[in-house]
């Protein structure tokens, strides 16, 4: 199935949680946050939160500001 | 002139009081426009700061291996201040707040919701909007604002657990351009911290913010722009440790005509 994440659109196997999508992107579960149509998905509840089609995935991390 | 007594904000201790937490240094430090990670953690060292600043972004999902600004950031060591930099509305600044909480696990936040691309002066209507949301969301909010007074007693007034007025354009490295009305910002908020947020250059910038009786100073570009980050950030340390003794000490009145330090009789004839 098709999700847009940071904007961009990308495949994802059918059934796949937030957990699932953070592994395929390789990236580290602490200190990034998620949110799927603008509601944030708390870090606890990533491994039993399903994404279906089409939803819009933003994940946010700190970097360098003042 | 703010008094070290009485209304509790600076009782006793010479700590820096934020919401429910304290802490010693009264420098606070951004992490963004370093050289290098190495530099930043190198200047974060040097200034002796204890609350460092961090922008809230997307992360760059078309690359692997992602090496985090936080391998560079002890989190036992500095509390992180994560800001809304960038956002231009409430709802924006908002998002953004509630994204940076679930990233950091603190409430803390530096609101800013920017108003104007060129000077990046603060949108104030914007500003007490998200500082009310926040507020009732259990946030310590710390915005970012102008000078004005008005504006400044309705953010307290709304909760904000400090005032963040600036003293000068956000790395314009000016100084200290409306001394002034932050006197008048002293004088009359005296329950919640004032902390000078853009503006400074050099050292002695930021010296006059402490010496005026600001709490604290929130600096980024003086520090990571400077030719060598690390010796600035230890200028901007003493710097603000000297202004606050300065204040607490008490400085002298102002005269137009010299008296002399010496004793004026005896004099050998």
């Amino acid at each position: 199935m098709t999700i847009v994440v940071n904007g961009e659109p990308r495949e994802v196997p059918e059934g796949s949680t937030v957990t699932n999508l953070l592994r395929l992107l390789e990236l580290p579960e602490g200190r990034i946050a998620v949110e799927r149509n603008r509601e944030i998905i708390p870090r606890s509840l990533h491994s039993q939160t399903q994404l279906s089609e089409g939803d819009r995935i933003e994940l946010v991390r700190f970097v360098g500001g003042g | 002139m703010k008094s070290e007594t009485a209304d509790g904000k600076n009782a006793g201790t010479g700590r820096l009081h934020l919401g429910h937490s304290s802490f010693g240094s009264r420098l606070l430090l951004g992490t963004g426009k370093y050289p290098s990670e190495q530099l930043m953690q190198e200047a974060l060292e040097a200034s002796g700061t204890e609350i460092v600043t961090v922008a809230v972004r997307r992360v760059d999902v078309s690359k692997r291996g992602h090496g985090s600004l936080l391998d560079f950031i002890d989190p036992r060591r500095y509390t992180l201040l994560p800001n809304t930099a960038g956002c231009t509305s409430a709802e924006e600044a908002v998002r953004t707040a509630r994204l940076a909480r679930e990233a950091g696990l603190s409430s803390l936040i530096k609101l800013e919701v920017i108003g104007d691309a060129k000077t990046l002066f603060p949108d104030l209507e914007g500003l007490l909007q998200a500082t009310r949301i926040l507020v009732a969301e259990g946030f310590t909010v710390l915005p970012y604002t102008s000078d004005d007074l008005v504006t400044a007693k309705k953010l307290r007034d709304l909760g904000a657990a400090a005032i963040m007025p600036l003293g000068a354009p956000i790395g314009s490295g000016l100084g200290i351009q409306n001394r002034t009305h932050l006197r008048i910002l002293l004088q009359e908020i005296r329950d919640i911290p004032i902390i000078v947020d853009a503006g400074v250059g050099t050292a002695s910038d930021a010296a006059i913010a402490m010496e005026i009786g600001c709490d604290g100073v929130l600096m980024n570009t003086g520090v990571a722009g400077a030719k060598e980050p690390v010796r600035m950030a230890r200028a901007m340390r003493l710097a603000v440790e000297a202004g606050r003794l300065a204040f607490e000490a008490g400085r002298i009145p102002k005269k137009l005509y010299a008296s002399a330090s010496s004793p004026e009789d005896q004099m050998i004839e």
